[in-house]
């Protein structure tokens, strides 16, 4: 850490800059300036496939400012964009690099959702020079400092991004094991980083890469297939990640026949799909932090909390003074003053004039 | 339903969906303008700021130096700090710009504040025994307050709390009023006044030790011209803040008054309730920016959640609206309204016609109470 950093982050600073925080000042400075915030630029937008007809993907190369701490291969950020220089939204990538340091460049590779704001933005109009927001690295699915001889990745469809991330830093570190690299898509066409796959499979050391299609007829995950082609696999350390049918497929075939756990050498990781809103009061209401569940009465969210039992903070109960601004982690909520929907994620709501559509979770 | 209450139930369900409609109106068109708008009055204070820090280096420039910081923290209060910790940004989702983290350049703890003000006050706003900014819990400044000889200090209290008006609104949260009158309990206020002590050890360290300090041998004249903006700047606001809800013909409303036959406020009463419960100042468009859009406070307490700037194009919509129900929009130039204001501090401070106290006439120039004047 340079001296200016460690000067920037000085309580002296802090108490000059009091009660803003000196990034509220260096940000107005240079974008790239940071003493605790992290943001970064886009270095470069690389489009991946463009299948006509289907969404493009692209891998985005992000410079960070030097307040980054870097990240561990198998890591996810929370990146934020203001599209059209207002609101500011954020979302979850993995970054598809290799493991990288404080201040090192990284990339995350990702598809235009077509009803998604931020991947659309970056993957179609952002251009080298924009800046975004970012957390630090976060996420537990990672490779150990040491790795075994043997492991197994296993992905489907975008799930491939931070095992790529994984496969990239075994190249880089020179792993001498062997790695097992299974990777489920709808077509050959829609194959992400198929050029470098190819290369790593023909000269990479030990690794083994399967690219499967079962649409046209490659087999599905079963425990005959995988036992065929990794003998003993429930011992060998598994990384997966991938939309949720794929991963009950993982977790049905690594428990030991006839029973419900899966093997303790498997690592998940899946993504969860968007909950629609369906206009009803229809699904569950979560409150995450106390663990309370409730079925949706269609009420407003400070009602639903105090019906569940919860006393979360309240003010005006009118939309109008704020203090009962909660954070919805998940879900649609309708704003019954102005009938005004949201589905945006971990997003600050007012819950007493909020009422949930469909599934929905809040941080209370 | 109160005398006070010139509308019918049906006339006041139909007021309140236009106010309605025009919220409406402005959330769904909330965009890029508003965001740039707010993000450039936060550059501009900042900038004041470094300059007004800056030229303390520079003695001849003092009056400059002052003047800039003045600007900086009028503008850090009004226009950013006390929108934005209304929830006036917050859909923009940029943490700088958010009510739950964002924290002001005065005494005050936000979260204190955002406790006293954004849900007593607006809630409450001008309902006697309710609303605490009545006076501040120091002041008589409506005749529904009754009268006590405390009061004959009310031009002494208005000079002070103005003063002196960022440690007034700090220890406004502690309910003082509250604790002498037995309502409250100091252990109440043992968490509040921590946080108290602990934003104000920042301030002062910041503007009284440390900018001096760094001025060197100028540390004088840097603490003096701090203490003079923070001066000017509790001048200005205690100035909009009462223009904004103390001239005459604004309205106090009790409990009574404001309930239905359901026995709660209808939505349509709460809107004509915050209409005459407030006063607009008129003025120029940097005024407006200046005072942080209270210049137009009715609108604010209409719609206290939607972006200041939007205030003025608001108002014209609110003055016919006011208009064709008969409703009085209290507005007026800053002097006028000043005045107002002062005659009521002063008018308040003497007891009502016909309060019988032995020996006050000294006090009230002559006039006493008689038998004769209870009954009348």
């Amino acid at each position: 850490m340079g001296i200016t950093q460690t000067l920037l982050r000085s309580r002296a600073v802090e108490a000059l800059t009091s009660p803003h925080g000196v990034d509220r000042y260096l940000e107005l400075v240079n974008p790239m300036w940071a003493a605790k915030e992290v943001r970064a630029r886009i270095v470069e937008v690389h489009r991946e496939v463009d299948v006509p007809g289907h969404p493009p993907v692209a891998t985005i190369t992000l410079q960070p400012t030097s307040t980054w701490r870097g990240h561990r291969a198998g890591q996810h950020v929370q990146l934020g964009v203001e599209v059209h220089g207002a609101r500011r939204t954020t979302r979850v990538f993995s970054v598809s690099s290799h493991e990288a340091g404080p201040g090192e460049p990284f990339t995350i590779t990702l598809r235009a959702n077509p009803d998604g704001v931020v991947s659309k933005f970056l993957v179609e109009e952002a251009q080298p020079g924009t800046i975004v927001h970012l957390s630090q690295a976060e996420g537990e699915f990672t490779l150990p400092a040491h790795v075994p001889d043997h492991v197994v990745f296993i992905s489907g469809g975008s799930g491939i991004t931070p095992l790529m991330s994984m496969l990239r830093t075994l190249q880089r570190r020179t792993h001498r094991g062997r790695v097992t690299f299974l990777h489920y898509a709808q077509s050959p066409e829609h194959q992400i980083f198929a050029e470098e796959l190819a290369d790593v499979a023909r000269s990479g050391y030990g690794v083994d890469v399967h690219l499967l299609h079962p649409e046209l007829g490659d087999p599905a995950l079963s425990p005959a297939w995988l036992e065929r082609l990794v003998p003993g696999y429930r011992d060998v350390p598994t990384w997966a990640c991938g939309p949720a049918p794929l991963i009950e497929a993982v977790r049905k075939t690594y428990a030991a026949p006839g029973g419900e756990e899966a093997s303790d050498a498997l690592n998940i990781e899946y993504f969860k799909p968007p909950t629609v809103s369906n206009g009803a009061a229809e699904g569950q209401v979560s409150f995450s932090r106390t663990g309370t569940n409730a079925p949706n009465s269609g009420a407003t969210l400070l009602e639903q909390a105090e019906a569940a039992g919860l006393s979360p903070e309240f003010g005006c109960r009118m939309g109008i003074c704020f203090s009962c601004t909660a954070t919805k982690t998940e879900g649609t909520v309708t704003n019954v003053l102005t009938g005004e929907t949201s589905s945006l994620p971990d997003e600050g709501v007012r819950i007493c004039v909020s009422a949930p559509q469909g599934d929905c979770s809040l941080d209370l | 339903m109160s005398d006070k209450i010139t509308l019918t139930p049906e006339q006041l369900e139909k007021f309140g969906d236009e106010m309605d409609a025009i919220r409406q109106r402005v959330v769904a068109d909330l965009g890029e303008a508003d965001a740039t708008y707010i993000r450039n009055v936060v550059k501009a204070q900042r900038g004041f700021e470094a300059a007004g820090r800056a030229l303390f280096y520079l003695p001849p420039a003092w009056p400059l130096a002052v003047a800039s910081l003045s600007i900086s923290k009028i503008l850090d209060n009004m226009e950013i700090g006390h929108n934005v910790m209304h929830g006036q940004y917050d859909w923009m989702g940029d943490p700088g710009l958010n009510s739950r983290m964002y924290e002001w350049d005065t005494m005050a703890p936000s979260a204190n504040w955002k406790h006293g003000h954004n849900y007593i006050h607006h809630t409450y706003t001008n309902i006697l025994g309710k609303d605490r900014d009545i006076g501040y819990g120091i002041l008589r400044i409506d005749e529904d307050q009754p009268w006590h000889p405390y009061y004959l200090g009310n031009p002494l209290y208005a000079f002070l709390l103005m003063v002196f008006f960022e440690w007034g609104v700090a220890l406004h949260d502690l309910e003082v009023e509250n604790v002498v009158k037995g309502k409250r309990d100091w252990e109440d206020n043992k968490a509040l006044a921590a946080g108290i002590r602990r934003k104000i050890k920042r301030q002062v360290f910041k503007d009284y030790v440390a900018f001096p300090a760094l001025t060197g041998p100028l540390f004088p004249l840097t603490f003096a011209g701090n203490a003079t903006a923070n001066l000017i700047r509790n001048i200005w606001t205690f100035n909009i803040i009462f223009c904004g809800h103390f001239p005459a013909g604004v309205a106090t409303f009790t409990l009574d008054e404001i309930a239905n036959e359901d026995g709660v406020e209808s939505r349509g009463h709460w809107y004509y309730r915050q209409l005459l419960g407030s006063a607009n100042i008129t003025g120029s468009k940097l005024f407006h920016v200046m005072s942080g859009n209270l210049s137009h406070q009715i609108e604010h307490h209409l719609f206290p959640d939607i972006p200041a700037r939007r205030y003025p194009e608001i108002a014209e919509e609110v003055r016919e609206i006011c208009e064709r129900y008969g409703l009085q929009y209290n507005t007026g130039s800053l002097g006028k309204q000043l005045g107002s204001v002062a005659k009521k501090i002063f008018k308040m401070s003497l007891p009502p016609k016909g309060t019988k106290i032995p020996g006050l006439s000294v006090l009230t120039g002559g006039r006493q109470s008689t038998p004769a004047a209870d009954a009348a």
